[in-house]
């Protein structure tokens, strides 16, 4: 897993509640059997980032012209509900994003992207609504540097807030650790635990 | 000793590893496994040359992508083919129990894990599916994961979770005639939003519950993922344990007496604190109908397609009126009024022989409306085995119905049976996403017995009235 400690990229506004995981890769799309490749079905349900000859939506948010390269997803809440397709977060960062900002998430979502070297950010409503305006407004591409490090939010206009995670799993991200060898560490305990069974 | 509720019970008994400033490490008792969520956890353990370590434990089978038509014949999607071969290849070569899609235990992971008696109270189980919530309805903590911590489960037979918040959900009084479990459900979804349960465990509560089948109480569980909760779970009873007595993987005569008093010292002691507790009475509900692209968004069948203006604030209005659109309805119009082109009676919700009675009682000596595709999907072979002794296929097939083989089927869309652009159906399942059941496709989620008279009448009637 590649570490996460702190990206600068730009920020792309997806102004919706309860984006469900059906949204962000549809069941039809989860046949692969390996871990990449998913960006391109990312959001493409009808409706949403394709027109039906496959030309992208020029509606659809992420299409827009100043979110292109965008490495930062702010979102409503309960971003992720829905199904424990971790084909989710997969499409999401094959896409390019590592940080999602949003009031709320859906919790296996959130433990998914922990799996991924991905940073999901719980923020108050007034900052997300805050960051969508400045993402929305700002057409030569709106950056917001991320620093893992230090639990804070920054841009070059003089926008700060700071956030918290859970530290163990920012230890994780910064290093870049799979919680399998983590846990493993423990096999003495795990053992223990199994002899009081049956 | 402080009170607990059943959720602290099992958690604190189940913990490996407590450390301060460190999630818990918790063991797993039961690892279901299926073919969508698991290829890419396999072949982790192959590429860091680990093994399964409680190949006792975990249990496998294929339910999402298998066709419910002929399985004689060849399977026409490729892709579904390699994923359904990659799992029968894995279940091998990790050495791990498997039901093949031939296999007489086949079917929905969340239908066969209660019928094998492999979901049992206190245990902790999870799955590679959002929908092992449904186990929970033992008084079991089951939940459901990503595939990295199917992959971790795989290789420690463990978890790493931060302990979620206790949320009881307390039904009085009892369901009136002609309103189930899947009404109750939806009910408390529309009550307390699809996030209305995250970062919690729900236990359900009270007399309304109680008096529900183990099939009515696995409909309730299922759906917690769909308010957002980690968990659902019922308090294991005399109704458990009868369900339990016989079932291939339970224990047998004294071991089973003893299980069952260690079982019974489960349920959440008086007193004990919920972070959250949520009352409904029961006596005042009615069949629900969803109008919107989530479960949250349902209405009394009496009811009508709200308006979105009449919504509390900008973010409510924009998504009722996201989801009119593309479910093409316009707002006050009644529910009754609403015509269907597919009826769909399946999925890990609402596939069990209790639901296809209910169905039956329904539909027997009337036909599907001539304007309406319907189909039956049993939730496993041994349903579906069961469903033909008792005689319910042939009122199923005199009424116009198709009778399937069992799966996931049209629950989500990933094998053959799916909507077209446009199509509306009544739906017993679970979710009525956007695109959920095809591309385009507008769903309804409703109760078997509402389904089923839908089916006959061309479009959705009060089940209440039905003669």
């Amino acid at each position: 897993m590649e570490p996460l400690i702190k990206i600068t990229g730009i920020v792309a506004a997806l102004d919706r509640e309860n984006v469900d995981t059906d949204q962000i890769i549809p069941a039809i799309h989860l046949k692969r059997i390996e871990r990449t490749g998913f960006g391109q079905f990312l959001f493409s349900q009808p409706g949403w980032r394709f027109l039906p000859d496959g030309n992208p939506n020029p509606e659809f948010e992420l299409n827009q012209k100043h979110y292109q390269g965008a490495t930062v997803l702010v979102a409503g809440k309960n971003f992720g509900s829905g199904s424990s397709r971790e084909h989710a977060p997969w499409a999401l960062l094959d896409y390019g994003f590592k940080v999602i900002l949003a009031p709320s998430f859906a919790d296996i979502f959130f433990n998914n992207c922990f799996q991924n070297g991905m940073l999901p950010i719980v923020l108050p409503e007034n900052e997300i609504k805050k960051l969508m305006e400045k993402a929305q407004s700002k057409l030569e591409g709106y950056e917001l540097t991320v620093d893992l490090e230090n639990l804070q939010l920054t841009d070059t206009d003089g926008f700060s807030v700071s956030f918290v995670t859970d530290m163990f799993r920012r230890d994780c991200l910064m290093q870049g650790l799979d919680d399998i060898g983590i846990t493993l560490q423990n096999e003495n305990k795990i053992s223990e635990y199994e002899e009081t069974l049956s | 000793m402080q009170p607990q509720t059943m959720f602290d019970k099992i958690w604190n008994s189940h913990i490996v590893s407590d450390e301060v400033g460190k999630p818990t490490i918790l063991y797993i008792d039961l690892h279901l496994v299926h073919e969508v969520t698991s290829p890419q956890a396999f072949e982790g353990l192959r590429l860091a040359g680990r093994k399964v370590r409680r190949p006792d434990l975990t249990v496998a089978t294929v339910d999402h992508n298998v066709p419910t038509t002929d399985r004689s014949l060849p399977i026409i999607d490729q892709i579904s083919k390699k994923q359904i071969e990659t799992l029968d290849m894995n279940a091998k070569e990790f050495g791990i129990t498997y039901f093949d899609m031939f296999s007489s235990g086949q079917g929905i992971v969340h239908v066969i894990g209660p019928e094998q008696g492999y979901t049992q109270p206190g245990k902790t189980i999870v799955c590679g599916d959002s929908h092992t919530a449904t186990h929970g309805a033992f008084g079991a903590f089951a939940l459901g994961i990503g595939t990295s911590e199917v992959e971790h489960v795989l290789a420690t037979q463990c978890l790493v979770q931060q302990k979620p918040k206790n949320m009881e959900i307390r039904v009085n009084g009892s369901l009136p005639f002609g309103v189930t479990a899947k009404d109750l459900i939806l009910a408390i979804i529309g009550q307390i939003g699809v996030g209305g349960g995250v970062g919690h465990v729900i236990e359900y509560t009270g007399e309304a519950i109680r008096s529900l089948s183990m099939a009515g109480r696995m409909t309730v569980c299922n759906m917690s993922i769909e308010a957002g909760a980690r968990a659902g779970m019922i308090a294991p009873d005399e109704t458990t344990f009868e369900y339990l007595r016989d079932k291939p993987q339970v224990p047998q005569g004294e071991s089973f007496d003893a299980a069952v008093e260690k079982w019974k010292s489960l349920a959440s002691d008086p007193g004990a604190k919920f972070d959250k507790v949520v009352e409904i009475d029961a006596s005042k509900l009615t069949p629900f109908v969803s109008w919107g692209t989530n479960p949250g968004m349902v209405t009394s069948v009496s009811g009508i397609v709200p308006d979105p203006e009449t919504f509390n604030n900008d973010s409510e209005k924009a998504a009722a009126r996201r989801a009119l659109e593309y479910m093409g309805l316009q707002p006050n119009t009644p529910i009754k009024e609403i015509t269907l082109d597919k009826v769909f009676i399946g999925s890990c919700t609402n596939s069990r022989i209790e639901d296809l009675r209910s169905v039956a009682s329904i539909v027997k000596d009337k036909k599907v409306n001539a304007n309406v595709n319907a189909i039956i999907v049993p939730g496993s072979f041994t349903v579906k085995l069961k469903a033909e002794q008792e005689g319910l296929d042939d009122i199923f097939k005199n009424a116009g119905f198709e009778w399937r083989e069992a799966g996931c089927s049209m629950c989500l869309g990933m094998n053959p049976d799916i909507l077209q652009p446009g199509e509306r159906s009544a739906s017993t399942s679970n979710r009525n996403f956007e695109g959920r059941q095809g591309p385009g496709g507008r769903t309804h989620l409703v109760s078997p017995e509402m389904a089923a008279a839908a089916a006959i009448a061309g479009h959705f009637v009060d089940v209440r009235e039905w003669k």
